[in-house]
């Protein structure tokens, strides 16, 4: 217990990654603020992690599909503690994309919370981040964003956009020495995915991925494929000629 | 979530296809009790009962595996409040660290693995090597809270919906799905244990030695060698132990370092690794008598959970667990015919464990310990040989007025398990209509066609 306890802020704090992420910070006597929509979800993950250890917990209800709400809860984690080591952003959704083509609202709805939203959070929070000279701001994209696919390109899009704006951020922010880091996980049992069989080899759990961010935000990583060897498919996928691309499935 | 596939039992004997749901909370699960429909539900946990008492093929399993946050924890009383799918290895690691001096909060009564969740825990009233000191797990639940297909979600306590809890105390999960429990952890001096291990040469001086340890040690059992007949029969080696004052141990870890990752095509327990393993055992201690050790307490509690999956040892037929209580009084007769007869078959068992269980009442209706002379075996599954010894050794302890262990059978028949139990039709006023599993039909606690509520 010789190094100070970190300051960690949870956006998105009720998701499953989230959660395992929180859980593992709070074991080391973090301290913690979650933020999510669900005001009893919040109470009780913030029940779990205090008895886990957590120094201290604040929980703060905001909807992150409220365009207005994002300012305000990136001001509102940041000043929890008076600054922050670690923010990261994981909240999303993963929309039925046959569902969503052709109905403009729910695309407009989708791209909203998985792209503009983490961005304008994550975009307020690199001011405060880059005027404290350090830290780190993990956000949670998918390998879903590394290439578009016809079963799911509308979250791909989101997800893709996020990339290139959490590489454009990291590239501002490297002078400030503030990581900047992409987490892209492969199919993960959760929440989001229930309706999926959630079964095989290529399956991991919220707490593996978790595990994987705690020791990449270590590293200081600027992109983390969880688990490790997604990196392998999308490399395939992304490098597979459009003619097979087209012919297949993906 | 979807969780729907394959659920087996630890022992691997049984194996069917599910439906199940894994309600993601609390409100979840009781809004799914409380919607259940036209088929039956039972809970299932960690999966570490080795028998049919957490499956139910053609109805509902509820997986309760993300119920796993805590709620409260009085640093003070001892007092921890979590939900159902808190394993045990997770409660230790959360609560159990020790203090400067060494001393700090200890799960009162652990049984033989730290990876079962509290409901599970509950539902079967587990016991652990301090049986005869502490009871079973039951003796210190605080209340509980339960979730009814009525929609009604009750806490029960000693005091509140008292008749309930008893019933919910090794019900099975009959009773209803358990949301979450308060437990009553002790505090210990030192979070370490000094043990002695003490060969015997026959099953007489178990009972002496148990005579003379149960007061002092907290936690005692023996290690029989079953193949050992004739002179030697019920000879072993007798444990206890006991916390040791200032010597602090760090909580086991929450997942074994090692594991076997998948099922062998045979079973690697033969009857000549059987032979091989408790010729071993047995000379464990080499040419002294006895041995003091001082150690973290898991190698004791929980010998079985350095290797994760080790029931795929067994292979695709499985092993069957067996574990009775027999009554105090010709408790050695019993317990001589008993290893009498598995001698005879020729069936070994790796591990055979005696333990002596005391006067404590075990709280629940259904709840398995009772005073007498407990005795656990595992047998690789050969088929009828092994099903015809089960029969005999079912057929000793009912006419010796004893019982076997739910959370451990595969194979009792209604007539011993009512015999055994006789708070059965007490029990059966509790039980919720839309709950059902494969042992509760059948042991006959339901009706074998009990599929549909209200049938």
């Amino acid at each position: 217990m010789s190094a100070p306890a970190r300051r960690i802020a949870v956006f998105g704090a009720t998701s499953d990654m989230a959660s395992a992420f929180a859980r593992r910070a709070a074991e080391e006597g973090a301290r913690l603020v979650l933020l999510a929509r669900d005001e009893e979800g919040l109470e009780r993950i913030a029940a779990d992690l205090s008895v886990r250890g957590a120094l201290e917990v604040r929980t703060r209800v905001a909807d992150f599909a409220d365009p207005d709400a994002l300012k305000e809860a990136a001001e509102a984690a940041w000043s929890a503690f008076d600054g922050l080591d670690v923010a990261l952003i994981a909240y999303g959704s993963l929309p039925d994309q046959t569902a969503l083509q052709g109905d403009l609202a729910g695309t407009e709805a989708a791209l909203f919370l998985n792209f503009v939203s983490p961005a304008v959070v994550a975009g307020a929070l690199a001011e405060r981040f880059e005027a404290q000279r350090a830290g780190s701001i993990a956000v949670i994209t998918s390998v879903a964003g590394d290439r578009g696919r016809q079963s799911n390109y509308i979250y791909g899009a989101a997800k893709g956009g996020l990339q290139r704006f959490l590489e454009g951020l990291r590239h501002r922010l490297h002078p400030a020495g503030v990581q900047v880091l992409d987490v892209r996980p492969g199919f993960v049992a959760t929440k989001m995915t229930a309706h999926l069989a959630q079964s095989g080899p290529l399956w991991a759990t919220p707490d593996k991925v978790a595990a994987d961010m705690a020791r990449a935000l270590g590293t200081r990583r600027a992109v983390l494929y969880t688990p490790w060897f997604w990196w392998i498919i999308m490399s395939v996928v992304r490098l597979l000629p459009r003619p097979l691309f087209h012919r297949s499935k993906l | 979530m979807a969780a729907s596939g394959a659920y087996r039992s630890w022992g691997g004997t049984v194996r069917a296809g599910h439906e199940a749901r894994m309600p993601a909370d609390p409100r979840a699960a009781a809004r799914l009790v409380g919607t259940l429909g036209p088929r039956r539900a039972i809970a299932y946990g960690a999966g570490r009962s080795y028998g049919d008492v957490a499956l139910n093929p053609g109805g509902l399993l509820i997986d309760t595996r993300r119920l796993d946050r805590f709620i409260a924890f009085d640093r003070e009383a001892g007092l921890l409040t979590c939900e159902a799918g808190v394993r045990l290895a997770d409660i230790l690691a959360v609560t159990a660290r020790p203090d400067a001096d060494g001393s700090g909060w200890m799960l009162p009564v652990v049984p033989g693995t730290r990876f079962v969740t509290v409901g599970g825990a509950i539902a079967n009233d587990v016991h652990g090597k301090n049986a005869h000191l502490r009871g079973s797990f039951g003796c210190h639940v605080a209340s509980l809270e339960l979730a009814r297909s009525d929609g009604a979600r009750l806490v029960c306590s000693p005091t509140q919906n008292a008749d309930l809890f008893a019933a919910t105390l090794g019900g099975l999960g009959l009773t209803g799905l358990i949301l979450s429990a308060t437990i009553r952890l002790r505090r210990v001096s030192g979070l370490a244990l000094e043990s002695e291990e003490i060969r015997f040469d026959r099953l007489d001086d178990f009972f002496t030695l148990d005579a003379e340890s149960a007061e002092a040690w907290e936690y005692t059992a023996a290690w029989i060698d079953c193949l050992a007949s004739g002179a030697g029969l019920g000879r072993g080696i007798y444990l206890r132990s006991r916390h040791l004052p200032g010597a602090a141990a760090p909580p086991p870890a929450r997942s074994p370092r090692l594991s076997v990752p998948l099922t062998p095509p045979r079973s690697l327990v033969g009857n000549l690794s059987v032979k091989a393993f408790n010729a071993l055992y047995w000379r464990k201690l080499g040419s002294a008598v006895s041995r003091r050790t001082v150690a973290p307490y898991e190698k004791t509690f929980f010998p079985l959970d350095a290797i994760g999956h080790w029931n795929r040892f067994y292979g695709p037929s499985g092993f069957f667990q067996f574990q009775c209580v027999v009554p105090p009084g010709d408790g050695g007769q019993v317990t001589t015919a008993l290893l009498d007869a598995i001698a005879r078959s020729k069936q070994g068992s790796m591990l055979v464990v005696l333990k002596r269980f005391g006067e404590i009442a075990s709280p629940g209706l259904l709840s398995f310990p009772m005073p007498g002379i407990s005795l656990a075996l595992d047998f690789p599954n050969s088929g009828p040989a092994t099903l015809d010894l089960l029969a005999r050794l079912e057929d000793i302890v009912a006419r010796a007025g004893g019982r076997i262990y739910p959370a451990k059978d595969s194979t009792m028949s209604a007539e011993t398990f009512a015999k055994g139990y006789p708070a059965l039709s007490a029990f059966r006023g509790f039980i919720d209509p839309a709950f059902s599993s494969a042992f509760a039909r059948r042991v006959g606690i339901l009706h074998a066609d009990a599929m549909e509520p209200g049938s």
